[in-house]
């Protein structure tokens, strides 16, 4: 109860000083635009983002210098999540700087326009994609081996049961968790990549076609395409893959969920390819395409395509990261990529355990949610990229 | 309606020395260059100029309004003694809307399709505390009667596309008067409707806008149809100022040369071709032509000729079946009854069943060439495609091809050849349309409404353009218009169209020359002329129920 009069207390007084803000502001400016217009709901904004930044400036100065450990600790993931956004911050603006300043006149007009959250996606798709690709010389052991040292807690400080030699620590049966984050960007990114390649390939020349050609194909398709989407993708998923089990294993398995998870996303993107290809076909060149007696491949990949990148690039962007966090979600159900293939799904599941120490002991409770930052890191910087090209495709200029 | 009618009139809006400028990319580009703007109270204004001249900026800034990306960067805005740029937001929104009112040219897209009429007319009295509901829906009849509205008592209760271009525009009139503003800003309204269509509008307008005495800034580049609504106008011209006088001062002593050349544009002519010796065979031959789309005809027992060299407009209004048929010419929809004959020959109904020299023959010119150009190839590869397809040149001689094209429709090709439709003018991407056709050698071009999108003088090169290569290649046109003032130019015959019938056709003097079919007499007195008492007179002559679409309906 106390608790909810405090928080109660709390608004009345950002309020009350919310309009002073705006009163203090128009008397101050001698009623600068910016403050004469401003609504109170603005001001009160204002005022309550302040209060948010100087609760967390005290929190962090409380947990970092103040508390004794034992208290601080509540406070570690709050103290890492600010670390982290003041490195991920600065990182942006340093790339985005860099990239300003480096590259050809047309890389260098784009880094201009470019706001912080997207430079951030930028960078850390980039570095994901490196990890991805060099993972072999990258990580410092390979995703199999075993270690004597069980259970190494991540930070690497000996005194809370870290080891310097593993950074990240070590899983319950003794494998590096940093080489195995590393080679899951390849295993999770790369499987994830290939299989929206495919759901593209596949929903995008069939959603074309279906717009051009129209009767009983685009019945067709359409029709299965809507039973197919009738059907929950994950169960689906599930489904078909057990079925898959019951004839392939191993790496033939994998091979099948890709098929799978191409299959159900393709739905998705034959739906978005017809309608967007819809919008086209009706415009008058493609008649004069028709009209000149061009087939149909022409009409498709040289007329349609062309004007169809942009909503349909934004859309892999998205797709991308819907087909990832399936497989992590599969993996964690434990049908996804199979061991000793390391996988941040299946890593997520295996030390899920761990998150009970959280209140007493959170680095060792890291362990799980490293595997889980990767995957939500990679998702958030995807979406900013991809939000960012959706807004210079609807050519918005504010 | 003279100018000194006005002087001793309060001054409305004073605009002084606005800069205006726009964004694209990082830059900031000058739209308006120092240009002042004076409105008495009950003064009609008359923007005119071509698209991108700054019409349409200038009269929202008139507002203290920018559209996006858009900002004032120098001069003054005074409405009544408000200075408009430095005003507080919650101070214009008592403004706007119920002191200065906006009609916009599309209402189409300006009205808000999921509401009825009358409750959008409404909504301004009610949100500025004007009028009650009640009074103000009988306020909305009462205004649509005014405006000659059908059934004024029950349109109101319609939504958007239950009701016609002309009466959606007429409704939109009704909603800027519903707080009786002082000033109401005419954004090209008459623009997308056909002569018919537009004189209505027209005559309601300016009815309505003396009766309440109401000032109004009217863009448009109709030079004929600012003449009948204007007693000043100014011309703009890449945002500077022309000139500015009284409407009939300006018209018959334009001083400045660029003035003139608006004026002179109506005045480009061509000779009529003698007529055709009987016997020959026509180039296209339109053969009892019944047409459908679904299960209702659109088309009925359509027939005309069109022979070597020779250009024959056809007109009507828009849903006269002009456009449905061209497209049972080029076989995009297949007649149902009929034939279409290519140089005597009958050509298959359905084009995909036509051979490659059959589709050669036939070329289409399209109305917007902004949906005729593919936006992503490169002019070289839009003119290029049909020259590979066609004569299967390829590389070095493909190139030199196009280069040849582009010379001939005056387009330089070293700085066009790479560029995209999107870095091209209206004029020049019609011209690219053009070239594309020719690319492909061949007999009959259908022009499809290939000006009506376009300025005035744009619009004059491209129909001189035409001309010349009609003469220069032999081409005939089939030049499907609702602009009479182009079928007086271009043409050779005549074809009138109205709900799918061909009601007459013949050389163009003899169809210029009365005594004409009611619906063709209707259609050419409808045309606005520069006079400034052509509706006047108009409307003297005929009374307000026998202009536009109320006539239509007369004719059976």
């Amino acid at each position: 109860m106390s608790g909810l009069m405090t928080i109660l207390i709390a608004l009345a007084v950002i309020a009350a000083l919310g309009y002073a803000f705006r009163l203090a502001g128009q008397k101050l400016t001698n009623n600068a635009p910016m403050f004469r217009d401003m609504p109170y709901a603005v001001a009160f904004g204002y005022m309550l983002g302040l209060a948010v930044i100087l609760w967390a400036v005290w929190t962090y100065i409380k947990a970092q210098f103040l508390l004794p450990e034992a208290e601080a600790n509540k406070y570690f993931y709050f103290v890492v999540a600010i670390h982290a956004f003041i490195i991920f911050s600065v990182a942006a603006w340093v790339f985005r700087v860099f990239g300003r300043a480096v590259g050809t006149a047309g890389t260098r007009k784009l880094f201009r326009q470019m706001p912080l959250t997207a430079s951030f996606g930028v960078l850390v798709i980039l570095v994901y994609a490196i990890l991805a690709i060099f993972a072999g010389v990258l990580a410092p052991h390979g995703q199999e081996e075993v270690f004597a040292q069980a259970n190494v807690v991540p930070g690497g400080n000996p005194a809370l049961g870290g080891d310097p030699a593993f950074p990240l620590g070590t899983d319950q049966i003794g494998r590096d968790i940093l080489s195995r984050l590393i080679y899951g960007a390849q295993n999770t990114v790369g499987i994830a990549f290939v299989t929206t390649l495919i759901a593209f390939f596949v929903g995008g020349s069939l959603g074309f076609l279906a717009a051009t050609l129209r009767g009983w194909l685009d019945q067709f398709l359409s029709r299965t395409v809507d039973v197919l989407m009738a059907i929950p993708a994950l169960i689906f998923a599930l489904l078909l893959i057990t079925v898959a089990s019951a004839w392939v294993t191993g790496w033939g398995l994998t091979v099948a969920m890709v098929l799978i998870m191409a299959l159900i996303d393709s739905t998705r993107v034959f739906r978005l390819a017809r309608a967007v290809g819809m919008n086209i076909v009706v415009m008058d060149y493609i008649e004069a395409a028709k009209l000149r007696g061009e087939n149909l491949s022409y009409i498709v990949f040289r007329e349609i395509l062309p004007n169809a990148t942009a909503p349909l690039l934004a859309e892999f962007g998205l797709r991308f990261c819907f087909v990832f966090l399936t497989i992590s979600s599969l993996s964690f159900l434990g049908v996804g990529i199979q061991p000793p293939l390391a996988d941040w799904g299946t890593m997520v599941k295996d030390m899920s355990s761990f998150i009970n120490y959280a209140a007493f002991a959170p680095q060792v409770s890291a362990a799980p949610l490293l595997a889980a930052s990767a995957i939500a890191l990679l998702t958030v910087a995807v979406n900013f990229v991809v939000d960012w090209m959706l807004h210079r495709s609807s050519g918005l200029k504010e | 309606m003279s100018n000194d009618a006005f002087k001793d009139a309060e001054t409305l809006v004073e605009m002084k020395g606005i800069w205006m400028e726009g964004r694209s990319d990082e830059d900031w580009h000058p739209i308006i260059n120092g240009v002042d703007l004076t409105l008495r109270k009950g003064e009609v204004l008359g923007l005119i100029g071509e698209s991108g001249a700054g019409k349409s900026t200038l009269g929202l800034a008139s507002m203290g309004f920018c559209r996006d990306g858009v900002r004032i960067s120098k001069g003054s805005v005074m409405f009544d003694g408000i200075d408009l740029l430095a005003a507080s937001s919650e101070e214009k929104r008592q403004l706007l809307g119920k002191r200065i009112a906006y009609v916009a040219q599309s209402a189409a897209a300006s009205f808000n399709p999921a509401h009825r009429l009358i409750d959008q007319h409404t909504e301004a009295p009610i949100q500025h505390g004007v009028m009650s509901k009640d009074e103000s829906e009988a306020d909305g009849m009462e205004l649509y009667r005014k405006l000659r509205l059908p059934n004024p008592d029950e349109i109101g209760f319609r939504y958007p596309h239950q009701v016609s271009g002309g009466q959606l525009q007429r409704a939109m009139t009704a909603m800027a008067m519903a707080c009786r503003p002082d000033l109401i800003i005419f954004d090209e309204p008459t623009t997308a409707l056909d002569v018919t269509t537009q004189i209505e509008v027209l005559a309601s307008i300016r009815e309505i806008v003396e009766e309440f005495d109401t000032a109004a800034i009217y863009i448009t580049h109709d030079l004929a149809v600012v003449a009948q609504m204007a007693d000043t106008i100014k011309v703009l011209l890449k945002g500077d100022e022309v000139e500015e006088a009284e409407t009939r001062e300006m018209l018959s002593h334009p001083t400045q040369d660029y003035t003139k050349s608006l004026w002179a544009v109506r005045e480009f002519q061509r000779p009529q071709k003698p007529a055709v010796i009987t016997g020959s065979t026509p180039v296209i031959s339109v053969k009892n032509v019944t047409a459908a789309y679904g299960k209702i005809d659109v088309l009925h027992d359509v027939s005309f000729d069109i022979h070597e060299g020779r250009t024959v407009a056809v007109v009507g209004e828009s849903g006269s079946g002009k456009s449905t048929t061209a497209r049972c010419i080029t076989g995009l929809l297949p007649p149902r009854i009929g034939s279409i004959e290519l140089d005597g020959n009958p050509l298959p109904l359905d084009y995909r069943k036509r051979d490659r020299s059959q589709l050669q023959k036939i070329q289409m010119i399209y109305q917007m060439a902004d949906t005729a150009l593919n936006p992503r190839q490169t002019v070289g590869d839009i003119i290029g495609r049909p020259v590979e397809f066609y004569t299967g040149l390829t590389g070095k001689a493909r190139r030199k091809r196009v280069e040849e094209l582009m010379d001939q429709i005056e387009l330089p090709a070293s700085q066009f050849i790479d560029r995209l439709p999107s870095e091209m003018s209206g004029g020049q991407k019609q011209r690219v349309g053009i070239a594309r056709s020719l690319a492909a050698e061949p007999e009959f071009i259908i022009c499809d409404e290939v000006t009506s999108a376009l300025d005035q003088l744009v619009a004059e090169g491209i129909l001189r353009l035409l001309a010349d290569l009609q003469d220069k290649l032999n081409l005939s046109y089939m030049f499907i218009t609702h602009d009479l003032a182009t079928v007086k130019s271009i043409a050779d015959e005549v074809v009138v169209m109205k709900d799918g019938d061909v009601i007459e056709q013949g050389p163009k003097t003899e169809m210029f020359t009365p005594p004409h079919h009611a619906y063709t007499d209707l259609l050419l007195s409808s045309v606005p002329e520069m006079d400034p008492d052509w509706l006047t007179n108009l409307l003297k002559e005929r009374g307000v129920d026998n202009i536009g679409d109320a006539a239509v309906g007369k004719i059976t």
